[in-house]
């Protein structure tokens, strides 16, 4: 019955698509509608094949999704690190935005497609995948439902490739981190409401009695996902049948609904999913249990409690009103200190056994990403400030945060998951090869300083040369000075990228030789004998 | 009174009122008595049921409760 009614929806689905191919109002809508067509036809004739034939029989955990999540996560990283380097390459040297390449391959269209491809490819499908492991792990359960978890994970894929392919074509409504238009808004929200049910699904039919702490930092990634795309989506398409939709809110509402959503896409993302992974992670690696499990409590509360209210701080001196910003810098700077116990609660959990930072690659980087977590943590209730942010805002200091933030906590942390997942997942001794993992560790810990030291410079160049004045009140720099004069950090900068992306060209490299190459583990359990999915 | 006015009224009064009580109580709750032993065991999730779901003979000390 459910096989034949899959047949129906897909066939429903591809048949729907090529009319809105043929009927189509701009090119990107015709490629997206044909490639869904593509999609949905494919996955008729799969399904058609398999019609009747036995089911597997569901024993276990299911970790087929998980094996592919860890492969995509790595995959998704190259190419983000790859596209981002390309780009900082190109503001040193405009020549890069090739003419043959005028309406695709420039910066304006590059950039997005690098941040949805760091923040959303690598980091989302590295939290699909981590937190379907430990949502299993930590309950005692196999996931909720086998169909639903695959739809989930595929589903995220398709938004990825729709969003990126959007991009290149010009397909964007101009919100930062939020530039996918309203199909794309809608297909995601469909595939969240199923990662949602999956995630309490599972939950609920938990053998332990109670919730482990990393999936109370998944589920509320979960939830305010998707609350936070929901309400700075809404938007009216011009027609079905077009790309082009219009916002529901403008001006001042309008901004605020876009940096209350950037902000947390940063505190819910960024943050609360990662932590997810570093409350499971590094208990795992460093094989003792969270430093203290009261303070991770706390820490989730206040974390909650606090996030949601730090956005204005990215609207300092503009038409929000004056107490709105007040509100964003008090709770930003208050929010220094759950985040500062989070820190603790990680590195601390190492107490006892420090000496694995010396033997253990792996736990190095853990140990660092925290670090990183701290540093940018500390950083980001600083320029909150709306002092400093008068120096700050608009100049590279912002992109050097982002990027300590971002490479440092969660690359560092998800380069950290996948080296921990692959022997456990494939069922190898161990990785290929440690040596290989003390390369990636200081190439990207020497390319992130690289970075962050390049763009605090020219961050606070760029600003101290905005607001010089002469004698008679007149500014002393144009614009194309500052340009001018961040030329040499410009060039630090992109190497530090190149570093960081050779790091984890390595990763990609050690990863596949662990699966190829290592000695199997010792058949000790006979979960590995299992069927794969 | 307009709606906006109506709920900031209610947002900047009662509601900030019971988000900061709930807040004030998880903290309190958390160092209630007899917690350290719940916690304990609860920290120790991640080391059980690494292999196989609880109940497909898995034998972890206490993963029945």
């Amino acid at each position: 019955m459910w096989d034949y009614l899959k047949l129906v929806v897909f066939g429903l689905i591809a048949v729907l698509a090529a009319i809105a191919a043929s009927y189509a109002r701009d090119v990107a809508y015709m490629v997206h509608a044909i490639l869904v067509t593509m999609i949905a036809g494919g996955l008729f004739v799969y399904s058609l094949k398999r019609v009747g034939e036995p089911k597997a029989e569901k024993i276990g955990y299911l970790d087929g999704p998980i094996r592919i999540g860890v492969f995509l996560t790595a995959f998704w990283g190259a190419v983000g690190f790859l596209v981002g380097t390309f780009i900082a390459f190109q503001l040193a040297f405009p020549e890069l935005n090739f003419t043959w390449l005028e309406g695709y391959g420039n910066f304006g269209r590059l950039r997005p497609l690098h941040t949805s491809a760091v923040i959303f490819a690598f980091g989302g499908t590295g939290l699909v995948t981590s937190s379907m492991y430990v949502v299993q792990r930590t309950s005692g359960a196999r996931l909720w439902n086998d169909q639903l978890a695959w739809f989930v994970f595929w589903g995220y894929q398709i938004f990825i490739l729709l969003a990126a392919t959007g991009y290149l074509m010009g397909v964007t409504q101009s919100k930062e981190y939020a530039e996918p238009e309203w199909y794309v808004d809608l297909w995601l929200t469909v595939v969240w409401v199923g990662y949602l049910l999956l995630f309490l699904g599972t939950l609920m039919k938990r053998k332990e009695p109670h919730i482990y702490v990393a999936n109370w930092f998944y589920l509320s990634f979960i939830v305010t996902i998707a609350m936070l795309h929901v309400v700075n989506n809404l938007a009216l398409p011009v027609s079905i049948f077009g790309s082009k939709s219009v916002q529901l809110f403008s001006g001042v509402q309008d901004a605020m609904t876009q940096w209350w959503y950037g902000h947390n896409a940063v505190g819910f993302f960024l943050t609360a999913g990662f932590l997810g992974m570093m409350y499971y992670f590094v208990p795992k690696q460093a094989e003792r249990p969270v430093f203290s499990y009261k303070l991770s409590i706390i820490h989730f509360w206040a974390l909650i409690f606090l996030y949601i209210w730090a956005g204005p701080h990215h609207l300092h001196y503009t038409a929000l009103p004056d107490w709105a910003s007040t509100l964003g810098m008090v709770f930003s700077i208050v929010l220094w200190m759950p985040s500062w116990g989070g820190m603790i609660n990680g590195l601390m959990t190492l107490s006892g056994a420090w000496d694995k930072l010396r033997t253990d690659p792996i736990i190095r980087m853990m140990v660092i990403s925290i670090g990183f977590y701290g540093m940018s943590t500390f950083e980001g209730p600083m320029m909150s400030i709306r002092a400093v942010n008068s120096l700050s805002h608009y100049t590279d200091w912002t992109i050097g945060h982002v990027h300590s933030g971002a490479l440092g906590w969660n690359g560092m942390i998800t380069f950290g998951m996948l080296y921990f997942l692959t022997p456990k997942l494939w069922n190898r001794a161990g990785l290929y090869s440690l040596r290989l993992v003390s390369w990636h560790f200081w190439l990207a810990t020497i390319g992130i300083i690289l970075y962050a030291a390049s763009m605090w410079v020219t961050g606070i160049m760029e600003g101290l040369m905005w607001r010089e004045v002469d004698a008679q009140g007149f500014l002393v720099n144009s614009f194309a000075d500052t340009v001018g004069a961040k030329f040499p950090m410009y060039v630090v900068r992109g190497t530090g990228g190149l570093l960081f992306l050779s790091g984890a060209l390595i990763m990609c490299y050690n990863l596949w030789m662990t699966v190829k190459r290592s000695p199997a583990a010792e058949a000790s359990t006979d979960a590995a004998a299992a069927p794969a999915e | 009174m307009d709606a906006y006015s109506l709920f900031r009224e209610i947002a900047d009064s009662w509601v900030l009122l019971a988000m900061f009580l709930f807040f004030a109580i998880v903290v309190i709750w958390v160092f209630r008595p007899g917690s350290r032993a719940i916690y304990k065991d609860t920290a120790n999730i991640p080391f059980r049921h690494e292999d196989k779901p609880a109940g497909d003979e898995d034998e972890s000390p206490r993963a029945q409760h």
